[in-house]
């Protein structure tokens, strides 16, 4: 008998009943619920007359919809400008008094975007199962915690029995070893993984991230790469629980406190995977190899180092594959050949479930500090994932650094990452952003997405095109 | 959920890897808080010329007369025939809605990404998994051939070309059962109701730090 992994361990304590044609029920212990993919399973709710199994293992808030701009936040649900989301953020609102669920609302400090707001307020506990109609719910597998995205009919089925019907997934390792370079994030780690295993990778698998190189990260960076497991094709990927993990936790609000918290870490401890444990599959990566990455196309695989160049389809032997590349270029209206660092930028988006956090902000300040943004770039913007990263930015002096820069500092919410609010990439433009997807038109109609980390969106946005950013931080002749 | 045993319909080819969720259903229309009226906008950034918008009028906009949904040999089609890793990206479930409102029923590709896939079977649309090499000659037919129809039989697990070979596929047991007798998960997951009620017992005393209210 081989030992487990901490998903083998996770899936078996969830474990309320496993069905003879190989599907099983599994209890849900969190789910998390934003305005978007929430109203239709409400009103599933309300028309089959069903309760909320459990009210308070439901927690809600409003991010995907609403205003970035202070003038607009300032006035409130009433005062969102754009009707269709106004009533979006509405009907969240009326579903959670009507059924007795917890909401922060756009009006609450704590308010934010969803995989921000559930660890910071303590919500999301290693050794939980945690869902919401969201795929970065993969997110807080980072806390040691089985967590996935869902469709909308299963937010109303766990919203009404507690439990999801899920057939076990394979397991996968991917091992980062060794040390990051100076000036290499959590988001190039996650972004060289894709690159190898490609978007449809971990389709089919829960991804464990180990190593040393993820050991080292702070939570805020293993929050960045289990974000991304999504865009390797995995519904959850997850980190085990150590110290960092647990220092984390400790005084959250939502978290248990005093003896009862001593309890569960002691217990949170045990989720690691076992040494003689099984995976399916295995993929090693060197630490030492990985350099900043910013991807030229319109799937997150696609994706090169800063010092790399677009790749030129008639070189690529797979047809199906020289086709995607010639449809990407197009739509990127990019020419084969071109290095990265050629590429001119004209937005610059700092934001998004994957790189919103304290951590990140602080990224992007130390670089864009006593600069200025390039008179190219039309729009500059930082969209904290949070009231409270917002508050804790202010106390530490960011927001200053930022809008000195001529960078603009916002309200919390989900914004350009796939601007469903007013917050939109025009047409034919490029933008640097630290979301996660690069899809045609995901940004914008017509928009342009190179995906990269804090950093290196910061450093684009003072030179109006990409560069190294490790030659801006070994650059000491600033003060 | 409305029930599926057996479809015939007019096969209409995606070519196209890695469909995204957002390239089926733009994110502007997720703002609707209803279930229906998605089919007007599916594909929407490839079916028109221009941006759609949740009230805009689609008859006035400009379509994209190159894009296949927009082929009149492929009006009426209900079975989308698609490559590899269809579905990725974001879990909204609108891009099942979007698809079942405009008619499709049947989903044939090499590979889907698990969320879309899963959300396919709770709309009453089957998704059918075929090897690569099977979807391309079908391909190559549906090109080839206008009007190219296929009958796919959910109870036999097949598929019947236009020329009477068939085409078996797998299909997991126990969403074959729901869908074909149209069930509803929610009211088979609370037949179980003990026995949940007996894990979350268990569960409460063994780890109390779960249940403090959020
Ligand atoms: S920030 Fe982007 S990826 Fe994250 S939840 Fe919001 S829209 Fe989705």
């Amino acid at each position: 008998m081989s030992g487990k992994t901490v998903y083998d361990k996770l899936w078996e304590s969830h474990l309320v009943k496993q069905r003879d044609d190989g599907t099983a029920l599994i209890y849900i212990d969190r789910q998390l619920i934003h305005e978007v993919t929430s109203p239709q399973a409400f009103e599933g709710l309300r028309l089959t007359g069903r309760k909320p199994w459990r009210a308070d293992a439901n927690l809600a808030t409003p991010d995907h919809n609403i205003p970035t701009t202070k003038a607009e936040r300032s006035r409130g649900l009433d005062g969102i400008v754009d009707p269709v989301s106004r009533i979006q953020v509405r009907t969240l609102a009326d579903n959670c008094r009507e059924f007795g669920i917890t909401e922060l609302d756009m009006d609450d400090i704590r308010q934010g975007i969803v995989h921000v707001v559930g660890p910071e307020q303590g919500a999301t506990l290693p050794g939980m199962t945690i869902v919401c109609g969201d795929s970065h719910t993969s997110t807080h597998g980072a806390l040691g915690a089985l967590a996935h995205g869902i469709g909308t009919s299963e937010v109303e089925h766990v919203m009404a029995t507690q439990c999801l019907i899920q057939k076990k997934m394979k397991n996968m390792l991917i091992r980062v070893d060794g040390k990051l370079n100076p000036g290499v994030t959590a988001k190039d780690i996650v972004l060289a993984i894709i690159g190898e295993i490609g978007t449809a990778g971990g389709t089919g698998y829960t991804i464990e991230f180990g190593g040393e190189a993820i050991r080292s990260l702070s939570m805020e960076g293993r929050m960045t790469v289990c974000n991304m497991a999504i865009e390797a094709g995995a519904r959850a990927g997850l980190i085990a629980v150590d110290q960092t993990t647990i220092d984390y936790i400790k005084g959250r609000p939502m978290a248990p406190q005093g003896e009862m918290f001593n309890k569960a870490a002691e217990f949170w401890k045990t989720l690691i995977s076992d040494a003689d444990a099984h995976f399916d599959r295995v993929v090693v990566l060197d630490a030492a190899d990985i350099i900043p990455q910013v991807t030229w196309g319109t799937s997150p695989e696609m994706v090169a180092p800063v010092t790399g160049f677009v790749p030129d389809p008639d070189q690529e032997k797979d047809p199906s594959r020289a086709d995607n590349i010639r449809q990407a270029l197009k739509y990127m209206g990019l020419k084969p050949g071109t290095a990265i660092k050629d590429i001119q930028l004209d937005v610059v988006f700092i934001g998004s479930c994957t790189n919103s956090r304290i951590e990140d902000l602080r990224a992007a300040a130390a670089v864009v500090k006593g600069r200025k943004v390039a008179s190219t770039i039309q729009l500059a913007m930082v969209v904290p994932g949070s009231g409270l990263v917002k508050q804790q930015a202010e106390a530490e002096g960011l927001d200053k650094i930022f809008t000195e820069a001529g960078l603009e500092w916002r309200e919390p919410g989900c914004s350009m990452c796939l601007a469903m609010n007013a917050d939109q990439l025009p047409a034919g433009k490029h933008c640097a952003s630290t979301s996660n997807r690069n899809f045609e038109g995901r940004q914008g109609f017509g928009g342009r997405t190179h995906l990269v980390s804090p950093a290196m969106a910061a450093a684009a946005a003072i030179h109006g095109h990409f560069v190294d950013v490790r030659d801006i931080l070994l650059d000491t002749t600033r003060a | 959920m409305k029930a599926f045993t057996v479809h015939t319909g007019v096969a209409m080819p995606l070519d196209r890897a890695n469909v995204d969720t957002d390239f089926i259903i733009p994110k502007q229309f997720l703002k609707s808080i209803k279930r229906s009226g998605f089919g007007i906008n599916l594909f929407d950034e490839h079916r028109y010329l221009d941006k759609g918008e949740p009230d805009a009028d689609n008859s006035k906009r400009p379509l994209n007369k190159d894009f296949v949904l927009n082929q009149p040999r492929y009006k009426g089609a209900s079975v989308l025939l698609a490559r590899e890793n269809f579905g990725c990206g974001s879990s909204r479930e609108h891009a099942p809605w979007a698809l079942d409102d405009y008619g499709f029923r049947v989903l044939i590709a090499p590979s889907y990404a698990d969320i879309f896939f899963n959300n396919c079977f709770k709309n009453g649309i089957l998704p059918v998994v075929l090897d690569k090499e099977v979807v391309d000659a079908l391909f190559k037919e549906v090109n080839a051939a206008e009007g190219y129809t296929l009958t796919v039989d959910l109870p036999a697990q097949s598929i019947t070309r236009p020329d009477g070979s068939v085409i078996y596929f797998e299909v997991d047991a126990f969403r074959k059962h729901c869908l074909l007798n149209g069930l509803d998960d929610i009211g088979l997951t609370l037949e179980d109701a003990d026995a949940i009620k007996a894990f979350e017992k268990q569960w409460r005393e063994k780890s109390p730090w779960y249940f403090t209210a959020a």
